[in-house]
């Protein structure tokens, strides 16, 4: 088994609105998956479907091989899951929820979980009520990474930490790649994304608008190229691929399809280049590019 | 040094800036709960006056009345001395200590969901980060519980208006000023903890805590004069003496008490910052034992199962105690006997005063149980059930070890009941287990509607609070209303074998049983096939 989740066709409507409109979703084993998209647009519903807390109108989803509302119980002794508003139990401390949410899962593993407290420098003695936005994601976060589980869903996880602490995080993630788990990571943060998912899909409005590796994505979008010349360029207008160009002298800045960069390179040293410079697409480019079609529409 | 000082002055008059606003918004929240409360005790007080008419309907029985309570101190520790022998005067005497402490119970409430809940659950920073002065939410929450009251004391008195005038405006101060004496009781109480459940529990204690001072105060003296009662706000009203020569003075003792605990509640307030309190919060075990579901549930519940637990042990003994007491003082009244009779089903006085005494307990259980099912409901909306759920843990296990507290919560709380009865009453204790006992088929049909509720329409799981209340009225005043039959016959209580002193009837106590864990199961099955709320 290579795939850790599959979701083909999943519908769900709540009254009128149609949170998930046909969501397809393949998370490979061991691989950080990333999972992105504008408000509104299904991640979390998906989520809760892939944790048996909603139940799919249709279509078929698999999680860790097996039907996450028929299997909850046997599905969740495997998975960790961090959701991005974290709500504590005022009077337990940190420490006795951390505990009870290893033994909810799988199991916890107390060096690790003592080494994460102290990374996260998270008080584990604080009542639950007492801790900070940030805090309460800690308190999830440590259990997750500490609990001895093959996959971690993870909302939004990193809202409310503060830059160091997400830079713990994202070393906590890397290092569950390295042993062999696999992420799922709902994520507004674009950098974070970028630096730490071998695969991302795209959702919109319930629907998966694109998926693939980050080479295979940007693949598909633009190159921005600016460049100083020796002389005018001479016919990239009439090239295919090649948008928003605009000449001024022997200054060029224009925007290619990325499968047509070839192509515009070459026309271009034809003319001399003196100097040039050539940005791939980042992924905020890329994501909003999707969204803008919404806006757009 | 002057010049902080002049800014501090000249900030004074915009400490109550935002107040107006934030006062109509809290009545606007309001809006549901607090008339609910104001009619029930409204209705509770303005029924009294027809009650004790039908029961002290000529002058021989009232003069035996008030004789019968100059020597009977268990009953007078229940519902204070008698002071005249007018209707009025006997209304004052029967309800005047339970409309003061009803009122009670709704302002501290009113208070403490406006300023500690509030802060708990980190929306009183949004507030406080508006136009909104320092003094503004503490003082909405009293102005909302004031209003609150005003309105009973307007009700009050227009509902009592045709006993007397004076009797009427002397008894609804009486009751408005014990509500207001307690609001502030819960101001001072929401500066104290950060949570707003100890808040509420420390302001209730309180309220008990002037119950059972008056309780001694007016055993031990048959004029309200001990200086137990004097100590009690409870035992202000009762000094006012509505309907028998009002000493109006009393009521600035109150008034004393409502500005010297606003000035500390204040005080304290202002020398905080949000969100904090004096009481230090103790830090947790940094490593836990909870491991199952079932743990949780019972780690959530165990504080409030002890407080119901002391609470009905407690009453039990009250109640047992009085038993000999009430069972003289309704002999010689045919109508008396009526109702006890109406309500405990049997000819012998004291079994049907035990009987109906039982079977107020039970119904008082209907409150735990629908508080105790619905924590289900609280963990779900909440978030916090779904982390739980993510787990290894199926619904029904999660479900079931908050079921199982409130469903064997109701046997033990019943147990207890019987040996507070026991003790109280000194009788042999097998009969009066078991009438305690066979209320549990009833409170557990209560206890399946909340299930059933909470499982297939769970947003309207709270409607099961309506069922516990609309059974508690029919079993408690019903009988004593002339409500018909059929109409009683809806409780569950209803359908109860009237123990002790009856025939124990096995067969409406199964199909109980059978009622409750039909709905039950198809609650459960509910919950086990529905989207989680969030």
């Amino acid at each position: 088994m290579t795939k850790a989740i599959t979701v083909s066709g999943l519908h769900k409507a709540f009254g009128r609105t149609h949170a998930l409109d046909g969501l397809d979703l393949e998370v490979e084993a061991g691989e950080v998956h990333g999972f992105l998209g504008p408000n509104g647009a299904g991640k979390s519903t998906i989520i809760r479907v892939l944790l048996g807390l909603l139940r799919a109108d249709s279509g078929a989803a698999h999680v860790l091989g097996r039907d996450p509302w028929a299997d909850a119980v046997e599905v969740h002794r495997r998975i960790a899951y961090v959701p991005g508003d974290v709500t504590l139990w005022r009077n337990l401390s940190g420490g006795e929820i951390i505990d009870l949410f290893g033994r909810l899962r799988g199991g916890l593993d107390p060096k690790r979980r003592a080494e994460l407290v102290e990374r996260f420098e998270l008080d584990p003695t604080k009542k639950g009520r007492t801790y900070s936005k940030g805090n309460r994601q800690k308190v999830a976060l440590v259990a997750a990474f500490a609990s001895d589980v093959d996959l971690l869903i993870l909302d939004e996880p990193t809202s409310g930490l503060d830059p160091l602490m997400e830079e713990v995080f994202r070393r906590c993630v890397e290092e569950e790649r390295e042993r062999g788990r696999t992420v799922l990571l709902s994520s507004h943060i674009l950098s974070e994304v970028e630096e730490l998912c071998d695969r991302v899909s795209i959702i919109r409005k319930g629907r998966t608008v694109e998926t693939g590796s980050l080479a295979d994505l940007r693949h598909l979008t633009r190159t921005s190229v600016t460049a100083e010349l020796a002389g005018p360029p001479d016919g990239l207008a009439r090239l295919p691929g090649v948008h928003d160009l605009d000449v001024r002298g022997s200054r060029v800045r224009l925007q290619v399809d990325t499968g047509h960069l070839d192509a515009v390179l070459r026309r271009l040293s034809e003319s001399g280049v003196r100097s040039l410079t050539s940005t791939p697409p980042t992924l905020e480019e890329l994501f909003l590019r999707h969204y803008q079609d919404e806006v757009t529409a | 040094m002057t010049a902080t000082l002049a800014v501090r002055r000249s900030g004074g008059g915009r400490q109550l800036a935002g107040t107006g606003t934030l006062l109509r918004f809290a009545l606007r929240r309001d809006r549901v709960m607090t008339p609910v409360w104001i009619a029930v005790n409204a209705l509770m007080v303005l029924s009294m006056p027809n009650t004790l008419r039908n029961l002290y309907a000529t002058d021989a029985e009232r003069a035996d009345l008030l004789r019968q309570m100059a020597a009977n101190s268990s009953l007078r520790a229940m519902v204070g001395p008698v002071f005249g022998d007018s209707l009025g005067a006997l209304t004052a005497w029967r309800i005047g200590v339970y409309a003061g402490a009803l009122a009670a119970v709704m302002s501290l409430l009113i208070v403490v969901r406006h300023t500690r809940d509030e802060e708990e659950s980190g929306r009183a920073e949004l507030v406080a980060s508006g136009a909104v002065g320092r003094r503004a939410s503490l003082t909405a929450a009293l102005l909302a519980a004031a209003v609150a009251d005003a309105v009973l004391a307007v009700l009050l008195a227009a509902g009592l208006a045709r006993l007397g005038a004076a009797g009427a405006v002397a008894f609804a101060l009486g009751a408005a000023a014990t509500g207001l004496v307690f609001a502030t009781t819960a101001a001072i109480a929401a500066q104290l903890t950060e949570s707003a459940r100890l808040a509420r529990g420390i302001a209730a204690g309180v309220l008990g805590a002037a119950f059972v001072l008056r309780a001694a105060g007016d055993a031990a003296t048959d004029d309200g004069s001990s200086v137990l009662t004097w100590l009690s706000p409870l035992g202000w009203p009762e000094n006012v003496r509505a309907y028998a020569g009002e000493r109006w003075w009393v009521l600035l003792l109150s008034g004393a008490a409502v500005a010297v605990q606003a000035a500390v509640a204040y005080g304290l307030a202002g020398r905080r910052d949000v969100g904090m309190s004096f009481l230090p919060t103790r830090p947790g075990p940094a490593a836990g034992r909870l491991a199952s579901a079932g743990a949780l549930a019972w780690r959530l519940q165990r504080g409030g199962v002890l407080g119901w637990s002391i609470g009905f042990f407690l009453a039990g003994v009250v109640y047992g105690g009085m038993t000999e007491g009430a069972a003289d003082l309704v002999g010689d009244n045919e109508r008396a006997r009526e109702i006890f009779e109406r309500m405990g089903g049997q000819s012998g006085l004291t079994d049907a005063f035990l009987a109906s005494m039982i079977g107020v307990m039970g119904l008082v259980a209907g409150l735990f149980v629908v508080a105790s099912v619905l924590r289900l409901y609280g963990e779900e909306t909440s978030g916090r059930a779904e982390p739980v759920l993510a787990g290894a843990v199926g619904r029904l296990r999660w479900a079931s070890g908050h079921l199982l507290i409130a469903f064997a919560g109701v046997v033990w709380l019943m147990l207890l009941t019987g040996l507070g009865f026991t003790a109280g009453y000194g009788g042999e204790a097998g009969p009066i287990l078991a009438a305690c006992l066979v209320q549990v088929p009833a409170v557990w049909v209560v206890g399946g509607l909340a299930v059933l509720l909470y499982g297939l329409l769970p947003r309207a799981a709270v409607a099961a609070w309506a069922v516990a209340g609309a059974v508690l009225l029919l079993g408690w005043i019903g009988p004593a209303l002339d409500v018909p039959q059929t109409v009683l016959d809806l409780s569950p209580f209803g359908h109860l074998p009237k123990l002790p002193g009856g025939e124990m009837r096995w067969g409406p106590a199964g199909v109980l049983l059978g009622v409750a864990a039909v709905c039950t199961a198809a609650g459960l099955a509910g919950v086990r096939r529905r989207d989680l709320e969030s």
